[in-house]
């Protein structure tokens, strides 16, 4: 970066923060919202729940690691979660031109440049969270070199403009299925923008993985069990996956939902969501178990949420966040059906919770499957 | 609700005196201890001989005991309290230690007391390598492979075994002598072949060298809820101790993968291990994949620990002491936010950056180098929003005398070598070598310092060069900002530009470029904290709190820990922090050391964990409507910004700055003295050698020589000879170009008395009068300092308090001070005078029950005090404060105490009488009673005879002596019998490092002949042995016989045990 580029943020409030571009030199527009972790930019940046949004960092200083190689293994980057960067763009405070570690191959500016996305360092980047903390999530564009180019013109060429109307999940999704194959059980992964750690997790416990899109019809696989992903957006947006999900509830196979998959199970069953304020991006989420003293730190990156109050009989709260008393996870009191608002995968972040794949797979293995419409037998993971 | 069963009454063990390895950051944990319980109404007892921390204070304990920690003093405790349960978790290793004692011994069971939170066979596992690295491999967890050997055929073996390169280590080794990295077969038999010589065992481990070193903070509750509240890289490599690394807080060059594989393995570990409460857990973690070894696990509070809570906010030692209780973790609110849990971990917006304090050149032959034992006596800690910032910060926050990285008057000759064999001055090595050219690459092989820290060192380079070539006025706004967000002063600006720090602050200013002020809110601004926890950053457009209240008055603090002047300036500053509200006002504190309880958020309205420096003073003063600003109490730190700040405009709360240079000015004061015809020893201030040996043909040796301005007699020396004088002043003069050298009458055989007072508006207010133990010559910060006097005459009693009340009223005091007067017969001389609060003010406050402090401070504030009552000073007990020195961990240092102060710490106890209190404080030092024989090389022939009478004591005692045969002989003739043993140069046994090593003595008595002369001889071997094999050492007259008499008169077992409330 020795000619600095000069490159601004705008708050759809009309707040401007400006700073210099260390990645690609085009506007773009999003979701501004801001991420607490200190380490994981990227798994963090390739996570396609960030699609449409522009991903700021609270923590300063990013980029000291470099970034890994697009190494493969059992047909997924083993250094991402997903093939590409999904958020529009990046705001940091303090970049790391140089960096230094065993495993990176070039710097995380090269990277952004080639994924065409660009980014801003030089951000106070507390004073912006603080403001989407105080107005809530805000719409935001990204003007880069504007004082090179006509400055009416320039800035008129991006606008506002809100992702979570657009149907984010559809482009973030597989367009075909895909098999990874590891043991004789298999679940259907419902690809909502899923994260390539979900799929490891089940390869990793010699569990073949049909990876499916997410408006895919999938009832007719005969799966172990069904996994509906995470994703980004508005979960209400996914109306056939809702369908197709409300109808997989009738199976009464196990069925897990992680974050935006959490919310459209919550949705098939019949429950309301909403979006929060400004959301939960972090490390450092403490999610109490409901009814145990147990609590476990989990990574997290959802701007919607289940309203719990609305949950239909037999439906209950597993986990709620210990800051704020939003939930975190469902659980039917008879079917195994379970979903975790946060992500058990990690990646980037603490493992606390995995135990709940642990949980879904046994509750695969044939002695637990129920018999087709048989209800209230209660169950190991079920009822405290 | 699951039901706790909550003790009744818990006794809580301090960590004593402070020491290198065992500092303030006790004080913090002990105090967050005593307040969690007390909010939970639970009746606390604490053992701290360490009268000058904070938790020893009224209104923290309910019941407080000035007595040493060991079992023979906490048994008398335990039977007398009969507490129901006890933590161990807050007081050091000291504690640790006491407290694993007391359960082997099976005290606790007897006494039947719960040991609250981690269970003690945790502990003992923690504390046993062997059975630690067992634990380990239970679970599948990697530690450093590592091997003992008998022979060299042994050591080749365990080297095939472990894998070359190896590291060579000989158990019990003087100062890590003969310890290295092994590449061959060859080297290995070589080196042990050199190693047998010394030792019949030594260590063959696996070599880390070159390992990343990080820490994680785990805190775990009896439900099992686990988690990390903080990560930290040492930016040094494996190899120096962690207290003598800088650390960095979060890490900064792992992966997110790496990150979360340590933290889960840390609490896998932790489980398995059954902590509850706070630990530490170390790693190693190899720079060239994802492999890594557990390096140690401390199951309690730490150094470390103390960091992590300020460096997150997160308050560990509160926290570890509600789930001792029992509490689990999501029960317990966030006090930061005072809105979301206590069950979460930690996200940073902002580095913090810790910085080791060494003062090795206060010691005589130490080595410099830094390796696996820790040296520093103090550290800072910085916080910023970049590397670069955070790094300048911290060098300047040490206060000796460094501008920042850069912009340091510095020569390093052997750069290769200073990279390459770490010590106390590498990192400025870095800066040279970056400037001299060498290639990030060339500093990495050097240093092993990951590279990233490097490249962002280099940052600062590049800035500096930019700023070199330019005048001040051609520095523009971008520029400016570069230079301010990487860290960079105004002075240093000022040295590169040729200008001054005021111009570089106008234009500065001029520029629109100011710091903004931040808060440590726990949790990167995702909720709204109501934290009053601050500092500045130029990385920044916003400030984040509301500024410029009305009525807040600053109290500057001391800065970090150093010889000289520690945890007794945090006690004086939180003192005074208390007062500020109490008298209506709001409290502003500015410190930047991680171990005082001065920087905990809950003891002051706002916290401004920030530089101590001018600029940085004068940035919180532009930001916030202050009232005035209290300097008085945080040592010699602030009392030198004092004039600095009156000129800028600021308002000097007590004694007017230009009574303060009055005093601090040797011919100010000295001029002072003269008028009031108040005698001092001759001086004068020489700038030649010449005029020096003219003075000295005058007055006749020995004299006392130093620079103006010290604090704890830093390069004072006595001198003996024009000879000796000749090498002092060549050595003094490069130390110190701008100040002149003083030189006065050193006065042998006087005794020394010590004045701490406070005056209102030039009126004596009240004042504690205190004799040293030890004639002058010793360091009043070392020496033994009794209260009341017993041994100083009534005439020199009256007189001492005349001239302090003269004093008072000449430099129109208001406010603390503290006077040193030496006396001899009835003749009174003043050799001192601080008008700030001393070192002993805690002290004197303690044994007195008059808070100095307290008083000081509302008097400063225009508060009326009632008139203390004169009976309140005539005590019918005794205080005796002694010191606590480091000289063990200080490899090769020369273990005498002179002018130049060398320990590290102190402790106070009280008694019925001298004798009493003489020998608990000196028993809370970790001095033990003898009971085999004594070594005596008792100098003098004057002081051979002085000594005379207490040694037959110590025959009584069925004490043996042992000697040189010059000894031998001159006792022979009196009747005490000396066997006779050779010397070190002697190479014949019977030899006194033999019987030394063999534990035939436990007590020497060395009481060197000249008090300064620097010598290599048998007397230093003997005593630097003795040190090492941890046998108490005497070489002090006066305090030797001191002891030996109280000795006379009672045993350990009969020392009265009585709470600090029971002294009336």
């Amino acid at each position: 970066m020795n000619n600095k580029v000069k490159a601004k943020l705008v708050l759809e409030d009309g707040t401007e923060f400006t700073g210099y571009s260390f990645g690609y030199a085009g506007s773009t527009n999003g979701e501004v919202v801001f991420n607490t972790s200190m380490v994981g930019y990227p798994e963090t940046l390739t996570d396609p729940s960030y699609s449409g949004q522009i991903l700021v960092c609270t923590y300063p200083l990013i980029g000291n690691y470099g970034v890994p190689s697009k190494e493969k293994e059992n047909g997924l980057l083993k250094n991402f979660e997903s093939d590409a960067i999904h958020c529009r763009a990046l705001i940091v405070t303090n970049y790391s031109e140089e960096y230094s570690h065993w495993s990176a191959v070039r710097s995380l500016s090269d990277w952004l440049i080639e994924e065409k996305i660009p980014a801003i360092t030089g951000i106070d980047t507390r004073m912006l969270t603080r403001k989407l903390r105080e107005k809530g999530t805000m719409l935001g564009k990204i003007i880069i070199n504007e004082e090179e180019e006509d400055n009416d013109l320039f800035s008129n060429q991006v606008n506002f403009d809100d992702p979570n109307k657009t149907d984010l999940v559809s482009e973030v999704s597989i367009k075909e299925p895909v098999e990874y194959p590891a043991g004789k059980k298999e679940i259907v992964l419902v690809d909502c923008g899923t994260k390539n750690n979900i799929i490891r997790a089940f390869l990793g416990r010699n569990i073949t993985v049909i990876r499916v899109p997410y408006d895919y019809d999938f009832l007719n696989i005969k799966a172990d069990g069904f996994l509906i992903s995470n994703g980004p957006g508005d979960p209400k947006m996914n109306k056939i996956t809702i369908e197709n999900v409300k109808r997989l509830l009738s199976l009464n196979k196990p069925v897990l939902g992680i974050c935006l998959g959490s919310q459209i199970l919550a949705l098939a069953a019949g429950a309301d969501t909403y979006k929060l304020k400004y959301g939960h991006r972090g490390l450092n989420q403490p999610c109490n178990e409901m009814g145990t003293r147990r609590s476990f730190i989990t990574s997290q990156n959802h701007g919607y949420a289940v309203r719990s109050e609305t949950l239909p009989q037999d439906w209950r709260e597993w986990f709620v966040n210990d800051n704020d008393g939003t939930n975190e996870g469902l659980l039917h009191i008879s079917k195994p059906f379970f979903a975790a608002q946060f992500h058990p995968e990690a990646s980037p972040g603490p493992d606390d919770s995995e135990f709940i794949f642990d949980m879904f797979v046994r509750a695969m293995s044939p002695t637990l499957t129920l018999p087709k419409g048989e209800g209230n037998i209660k169950k190991e993971f079920g009822v405290k | 609700m699951i039901k706790r069963e909550i003790p009744n009454k818990v006794l809580i063990l301090g960590s004593g005196a402070l020491q290198i390895g065992q500092a303030g950051e006790f004080d913090y944990s002990g105090s967050q201890a005593i307040k969690a319980l007390k909010e939970d109404g639970i009746t606390s007892v604490l053992i701290n001989p360490n009268i000058a921390t904070i938790q020893t204070s009224e209104n923290f304990a309910d019941k407080v005991y000035f007595v040493p920690i060991t079992n023979l003093f906490i048994e008398k405790v335990i039977a007398k309290e009969k507490p129901d349960s006890i933590l161990l978790q807050f007081g050091g290793q000291t504690a640790l230690n006491a407290g694993v004692e007391l359960y082997e011994k099976g005290l606790l069971e007897k006494y039947n007391i719960k040991v609250l939170g981690t269970p003690v066979e945790t502990i003992q596992a923690t504390e046993d390598r062997l059975l630690f690295s067992e634990m380990c491999s239970e679970i599948g967890l990697k530690v450093a492979r590592s091997k003992t050997a008998k022979t060299i055929d042994e050591a080749e073996s365990a080297a095939k075994e472990i894998g070359f390169p190896v590291m060579l280590r000989i158990a019990y080794a003087l100062g890590g002598l003969g310890s290295g990295i092994v590449n061959n077969v060859e080297e290995l038999k070589e080196r042990a072949a050199k190693a047998f010589k010394f030792t019949n065992q030594i260590l063959i481990e696996e070599s880390l060298h070159g390992w990343k070193e990080v820490e994680y903070e785990i805190v775990r509750d009896k439900f099992d809820n686990c988690i990390t509240i903080c990560s930290m890289e040492n930016i040094d490599p494996m190899g120096i101790h962690t207290g003598d690394s800088v650390v960095i807080a979060p890490v900064q060059t792992l992966t997110a993968k790496e990150n979360f594989m340590l933290r889960s393995i840390g609490i896998k570990l932790i489980r398995h291990l059954g902590v509850v409460g706070e630990c530490n857990i170390q790693y190693a973690l190899d720079p060239d994949s994802n492999d890594y070894r557990i390096i140690e696990v401390n199951a309690r509070l730490s150094r470390s620990s103390a960091l992590a809570s300020k460096a997150t906010g997160y308050p560990l030692a509160f926290i570890a002491t509600k789930l001792a209780l029992g509490y689990a973790l999501n029960e317990i609110e966030n006090n930061i936010t005072q809105e979301t849990s206590a069950c979460f971990e930690p996200a940073l917006d902002y580095v913090a950056l810790k910085f080791p304090r060494w003062d090795l050149q206060k010691f005589q032959q130490v080595s410099t180098k830094l390796c696996s034992e820790m040296k520093s006596v103090g550290e800072v800690m910085a916080l910023g929003r970049s590397f670069e910032e955070v790094l300048q910060k911290s060098l300047r926050m040490l206060d000796v005398g460094l501008n920042g990285f850069t912009c340091n008057n510095l020569t390093f000759e052997e750069l290769d070598k200073e990279l390459a064999e770490p010590t106390d001055k590498r990192i400025l090595a870095i800066a040279e070598a970056i400037r001299r050219g060498y290639s990030i690459d060339r500093i990495f092989e050097l240093t092993k310092i990951t590279r990233w820290f490097l490249y962002k060192m280099k940052n600062i380079v590049d800035t500096e060069n930019k700023i070199s070539s330019l005048t001040l006025e051609d520095i523009d706004y971008e520029l400016m900002l570069e230079a301010k967000q990487n860290g960079f002063s105004d002075k240093q600006i000022a040295v590169l530009t040729n200008s001054n720090e005021a111009d570089v602050r106008k234009h500065r200013k001029g520029l629109n470029i100011v710091p903004c002020v931040k808060q440590i809110d726990t949790l990167a601004a995702e909720f709204p904290a109501q934290t009053n926890y601050l500092y500045l950053t130029y990385h920044g457009e916003e400030n984040d709190i509301e500024l410029k209240q009305q009525e807040q008055i600053v109290v500057l603090g001391s800065g970090p820990y150093r010889i000289g002047s520690s945890v007794e300036f945090d006690w004086c500053c939180v003192t005074a922090v208390n007062a500020v509200n109490k008298c209506g006002y709001k409290s502003i504190m500015i410190n930047c050391n991680p171990e005082t309880v001065s920087t905990d958020y809950d003891i002051c309205d706002k916290l401004y964990f920030e530089e101590l420096t001018f600029e940085r003073i004068l940035d919180i003063y532009d930001k916030e409507n202050l009232s005035g600003v209290i300097v008085s109490m945080g040592g010699q730190v602030p009392n030198n910004l004092a004039v600095k700040l009156h000129d800028a405009g600021i308002k000097i709360i007590g004694t007017s700055p230009k009574q303060i240079d009055n005093a601090e000015s040797r011919h100010k004061f000295s001029k002072i003295l003269d008028k009031l015809g108040i005698d001092q020893p001759e001086w004068n201030e020489v700038t030649t050698l010449e005029a020096a040996k003219e003075f000295a043909a005058k007055i006749g040796y020995p004299l006392l020589i130093r620079p103006s301005y010290v604090l704890s007699g830093a390069a004072m020396s006595i001198v003996l000879s024009d000879e000796e004088l000749e090498i002092y002043l060549k050595k003094a003069t490069e130390l110190n170009k701008e100040h002149p050298v003083v030189i006065s009458k050193f006065i042998t055989d006087a005794k020394e008395i010590e004045v701490d007072a406070v005056a209102n508006n030039g009126e004596l207010f009240c004042y504690a009068i205190a004799e040293h133990v030890e004639n002058a010559g010793v360091h009043s910060g070392d020496a033994t300092i009794v209260l009341p006097p017993q041994r100083t005459y009534l005439e020199t009693m009256r007189r001492v308090k005349l001239i302090t009340k003269q004093i008072a009223r000449e430099l129109e005091i208001s406010g603390p001070f503290n006077m040193q007067f030496i006396a001899k017969d009835n003749d009174v001389k003043v050799i001192e005078c601080n008008l700030r609060a001393s070192r002993s003010f805690p002290f004197v406050s303690k044994t007195l029950k008059i808070n100095f402090i307290d008083i000081a401070t509302h008097l400063m504030l225009g508060k009326s005090v009632a008139k203390i009552d004169k009976s309140s000073f005539d005590l019918d007990y005794v205080g005796v404060k002694a010191s606590q020195f480091s000289f063990t961990r200080l490899k090769g240092s020369d273990p005498v105490t002179g002018v130049e102060m060398s320990s590290t710490g102190e402790v106070a106890c009280l008694g019925d009488d001298f004798n009493e209190a003489f020998l608990k404080s000196v028993l809370s030092t970790g001095q033990k009673i003898p009971k085999k024989g004594v070594l005596l090389s008792t100098g003098t022939p004057k002081n051979k005879a002085e000594l005379l009478e207490d040694l037959f004591t110590l025959k009584e005692m069925g004490l043996k002596f042992y000697g040189t045969k010059g000894t031998a002989d001159y006792y022979k003739l009196t009747g005490i019998d000396v066997e006779v043993l050779y010397r070190p140069f002697d190479n014949k046994e019977p030899a006194i490092l033999t019987y030394l090593a063999d534990g035939k003595i436990d007590m020497v008595i060395n009481i060197p002949k000249s008090s300064e002369k620097v010598e290599l001889d048998s007397d230093y071997i003997i005593r630097r042995k003795a040190v090492d094999l941890n046998i108490p050492l005497f070489t002090n007259v006066q305090a030797t016989k001191r002891f030996i008499k109280a000795l006379a008169q009672y045993k350990p077992e009969q020392l009265p045990v009585k709470s600090w409330d029971e002294y009336q």
